[in-house]
This record gives structure tokens, sequence and C-alpha cells, in this order.
């Protein structure tokens, strides 16, 4: 019975390299070899690193990392930014190198048969001599590279991997490609050492690199489907973004929270949800910042903490708009129940953003998180990269019970919608919208909820102005249509209720 | 003068291993007599030395002694490459010019 069991269920284990688990649905498949292809730049000595640095530091299990190109004083230098400490590790007996990487001078001339029974023993030695659970083989190009005999190296390297695997070691082999959508690897690596493949790819679209990871196989095991974006950063390293992993699990809270605005709250049925996604939608100089302003100020007076994420002005320009809608912004903060983090969006990739956001987030646990705007980081991104970035963020803060309010610019100035809108309006559970009116020569301001999941809310365009002391909302606009698609239809009073008595 | 020093690195006692040894016997004797040193390391009994030399293929050949260091690999199945690769003509040349043979 146990035989049986044991022998259906492939085990896995956690690589620690964060979101990577959740793709594979519990790490890399325990005991065997996984091929990671990618072509040059793509990640692959990194995530070959990583998978040795994770195990050691999280799960204290030594590993080997045979390196066949770069030196081993190379990579220890490369990663000791990384916040990985190679030399420390060497000198504490939990990481091996076996350096195989060519040596200056090192031409051979083959006279005979040979195989790379060497390389075995090596391998075997470090994996014994450090009490290894983890090989990382970065990467087989190279080794094809200096052995003219293709099909020998193939041969010796399947043999590697099968006494690896009789070890009970797990291991990666990183291997190059030419494109990022061929073959899986040269060589025909692929077909003879691997029951798993996993692909980095690094491809440029719209101008901009774009990092993702795909499973290909893991034979006998389940694992996530697709390319998940990636992104390196300074100190963790890889870190995957697991999309489809967690969307949809929110459960959601009926407790309200104001906006900040009375009105507002009244046309929304009684405030937003506490852990509801708000998209604020308006051409510029409409009143955007200010709402979101008005709804971070409110966590204040409430005594909860709120954090902005300033994508358009610097701080300064934010604090002093603040203090003249009679919003004390720095004193707030040195209450430490508001947190301004005012950044460039060309500064990131979107990914590094997100990274960031979600650790920021972490440490400052606030109730209330504002993206001003959310439009202005859609322009240092692609279209699917764009979108992938706001369903990782309005899941991320749905799971921490967090209420978030982005924003996001409309190119026309009358009606229009902007293309922020149409990527996200579906995921929001609110969407506000801000517009100006341009009637009998003057240019007035109107505002709307047009979306409110789960609730009740006004059907109204209402009037609102804007003075030193904020935003106040007025009537509902009477005797117009067509505000939201800026083409106005005046229609007389006498009009109005002519159509209303027929419905009468 | 200095006599050419050779390392010959193998893994295990195996039938390639014994082949490999004896064809670099009958090398040295027929052509480097009393010129040259010779020291077998198995893998297998001392990993250690293979991964301070770098090796990966068996049988690998290494003349360090005089220089420039060389490297042969394989079986050594043919001698003319294996004195080729090793380098040895200008030690050669000079034994004769000496006039050790008439």
């Amino acid at each position: 019975m146990n035989e049986i069991e044991r022998s259906t269920g492939i085990e896995k284990i956690e690589t620690g390299i964060k979101g990577f688990d959740m793709i594979s649905e519990g790490g890399l498949p325990k005991g065997r070899t996984t091929l990671i292809a990618g072509t040059s730049g793509s990640g692959k000595t990194i995530f070959a690193v990583q998978f040795l640095s994770e195990g050691i530091i999280k799960k204290d299990e030594p590993g080997v990392f045979v390196t066949f190109e770069e030196s081993p004083e190379d990579i220890r230098k490369n990663v000791i930014s990384l916040g990985w400490d190679v030399a420390k590790w060497e000198q504490e007996g939990k990481w091996a190198f076996v350096d195989a990487s060519p040596v200056v001078g090192e031409d051979h001339i083959i006279a005979g048969e040979y195989d790379l029974g060497a390389l075995l023993a090596r391998i075997e030695y470090a994996v014994e001599r450090v009490g290894a659970t983890r090989i990382s083989m970065d990467s087989l190009g190279s080794i094809f590279a200096r052995f003219s005999d293709a099909g020998l190296v193939r041969n010796e390297i399947f043999k590697i991997a099968g006494i690896v695997k009789q070890m009970g070691v797990t291991t990666i082999i990183t291997a190059e490609r030419t494109e990022e959508y061929g073959d899986v690897a040269r060589f025909g690596i692929e077909q003879f050492v691997a029951d798993n493949v996993i692909i980095l790819r690094n491809a440029l679209e719209a101008e901009k690199r774009r990092r993702t990871m795909e499973i290909l196989k893991f034979r006998g095991t389940g694992h996530q489907k697709g390319e998940y974006p990636f992104t390196v950063t300074k100190d963790t390293g890889i870190v995957a973004i697991p999309l489809s992993g967690f969307y949809m699990k929110q459960h959601s809270s009926t407790i309200r929270i104001s906006s900040g605005n009375p009105e507002l709250d009244k046309m929304c049925g009684g405030g937003f949800f506490r852990d509801s996604i708000i998209l604020v939608s308006g051409p510029t100089g409409c009143g955007k910042t200010m709402l979101s302003a008005g709804f971070a100020a409110d966590a204040a007076r409430n005594g909860d903490r709120a954090l902005i994420l300033a994508f358009e002005e610097g701080r300064e320009q934010l604090f002093r708009n603040a203090a003249g809608w009679g919003i004390d912004f720095e004193q707030m903060e040195n209450d430490n129940i508001l947190k301004v983090v005012c950044r460039y969006p060309e500064a990131d990739i979107l990914e590094d953003h997100l990274i960031l956001i979600k650790s920021i987030i972490r440490d400052f646990h606030p109730h209330r998180v504002v993206v001003d705007s959310l439009s202005a980081l859609e322009r240092v991104s692609t279209v699917k990269g764009f979108r992938e970035f706001v369903i990782a963020l309005t899941s991320f803060i749905k799971q921490q019970q967090v209420a978030g309010l982005f924003t996001s610019t409309t190119g026309e100035f009358m009606g229009g919608t902007s293309v922020t809108e149409a990527h996200i309006s579906t995921i929001t559970d609110t969407i506000i919208l801000l517009r100006y009116v341009e009637m009998f020569g003057e240019v007035r301001r109107g505002i709307t909820a047009i979306k409110m999941l789960g609730s009740m809310h006004e059907k109204d365009i209402r009037e609102f102005y804007i003075d030193g002391k904020g935003m106040h909302i007025g009537k509902p606009f009477s005797n117009v249509t067509g505000i939201l698609s800026g083409h106005l239809v005046f229609t007389s009073r006498k009009e109005m209720d002519r159509i209303g008595d027929l419905l009468k | 003068m200095n006599k050419i020093k050779l390392r010959l690195y193998i893994t295990g006692k195996t039938p390639k291993s014994e082949r490999t040894i004896a064809n670099l016997v009958k090398i040295c004797e027929r052509d480097l007599q009393g010129l040259y040193e010779l020291q077998i390391i198995d893998i297998l009994e001392s990993p250690h030395l293979a991964e301070n030399e770098k090796i990966l293929a068996t049988p690998t050949l290494i003349k360090e002694v005089p220089p420039p260091l060389r490297r042969v690999i394989g079986d050594l199945s043919n001698p003319e490459k294996v004195l080729l690769g090793l380098d040895l003509s200008p030690v050669l040349d000079s034994n004769y010019g000496k006039g050790d043979k008439p």
C-alpha cells in the first residue's frame, strides 16, 4: 500500500523563489532534473544561483554549483549585490563550486577516446562534501562549445543527470536558446536531460523589455500554465508575479468608509466599501487629486493610515496643493498616519514599481491606498504588462483588506474615456467620473458614480465646484443630456416635463 | 637538464585507464627515455586534485614542465598526436643537438 502511494505522487521542494512556488504549485519536482532554458540575458544564471541561495537561507539545505561559463570569482562578485554572500557559505561548508569554467590557455588536443568521468567524479565529491540536496549547473552551451563531439557530451550529461537523480538531489540545468519563441534549447538537450522544462524570456515588446517565465512541462505533476511576468530586484533576486494564482479569492466586506466628501458618500449609497477598488476618472485639472487627497485625509480623521503613491506630482507641489484645500499632509506624516511616496513612472519598469508598492504596503500597513495616477504608469508599460500590473496590484490590495483609490486621466476635456479605464474597469468595484461640462459659455464640472458593485447608487450627474475649502457637490444637471459623451444636447424644462408626463 | 614532468589523470581502474597507461608508457619509453617523470592520479581517490586542476575529461595528460603547459585528452592511442600535443619538439631537438646520439 505504502509502495503504491509513494510511487503515485511526485513530491516537490519549495525553491524559495518568490512567486515561483505558486506558479509551480509547490516548487520543483524533488530529486529530478529541471531544465531552465532562456536566451542570453534572460536570468538563467540568477535563477540557478537563487535556487541554491534560497535553499541555504530558508531551509539550511546545502548546494553545489557547477559552473561551465563564468568563473566562481565572477559569480561571487555578481551576486553579492543581490544579498547572497556565496564566499561566506563556502566557508561554512554550505556551498561548493565545481569549477568547470574555461581557463585561459587550457586548449587541449584530443588523442583518442575520452569521457567526462572527471566532471562526474568532481560533482559527486562536492555533493558528498557539503551534503548537498540541490545542484545548479550553468550553462550547458558552454561545454558543448569546448568539446567537438556533441554526441559524446550529450551522452555524458545524460549520464550525470541519471546519477544525480539516483543520489536524490534536485537539479537544475540551464541552457541557451537562440530565439524567444522557437526550439526549447540548442543541441537538443531537452529531449534527454529533463523531465521538466522551464523557459525564461526577455522579450522586446513595444520597445520595452518584458521578462516572463513559463513552465513548459513537469512530468507527472501539475503546474500553472502560460507566461508569468517576473522581475529581478536588488535585494531579492527573481520575483515572479503569479496572476491567476490568487485573483478572485478575496472575500468582500460590507463595512463602508467615507470618501471624504459627504455628498459623494450619499451618491454612492453611503460611502465606499472598506476593501473595494475605486477608479476616479477625469480630464486633467478636474479635481482627481483633490478627491484622492480628501479620501486620504478622511482616513486620518478616523485614526486610520493612508498611503499616497504619487506618480504625477512632486512632493512639494502635492503638499502645497493639499494645504490649499485645508489638508496638512506634513502634520499627518509626522503623526505617522500618512505616507506619501512620489516617484517618476519612468524611474523603474512596471514590475519593479509593483514590488516596491507591495513592500511599502506590507511595511506601513495602510488602511487606504491612493495611486495618482494609474494612467501615468501606463505610459511606461505595454498593454499586456499594464493589465497584469493592475490585476496584481488590485488583488494584493484586496487581500490586505485595504481600500484602493486609483485615478485615471482621460485624454479629452469633454467626455471621453481613457485607455486605462478600458483595461481596468472590470476589475474595479466603483467608478467615479469627473467631467467638464460646457454650458452657455462657461466651463462647469460634473460628477457621477457609474458603477457601485453590490450596492445602490445615484444615477444623476451632479454639478460640483471647487473653492478654497475643497470640492462641493451640488444639484444634478437637469435640462442637459450627453455630458459623458461630450456632445451636449440642451432640452428645455417644458420638454423634460412633457417626456416625464408621457412616462407616467 | 630538467626532466619532463607528466601527470596523467584517470577515473578509476577501468580498462580504458589501463589501456591509456600502457599507451603512455610505450610512448615515453620509445621517445622520452630517461627524460621524464610520470605521475598517475586516480580522480576517484583524489577528487580535490582534479578540482584544483579543473579536469573535466578523462583521461587527461598534463605537461607543465618545461613550459608551455599542455593538455592532451583521450586514451593516447595516437602517439604522433600525443607528442605534438605535448609540444616536446624543442626539448627533444636540444637533446639531439648535445650529441647524445651518434
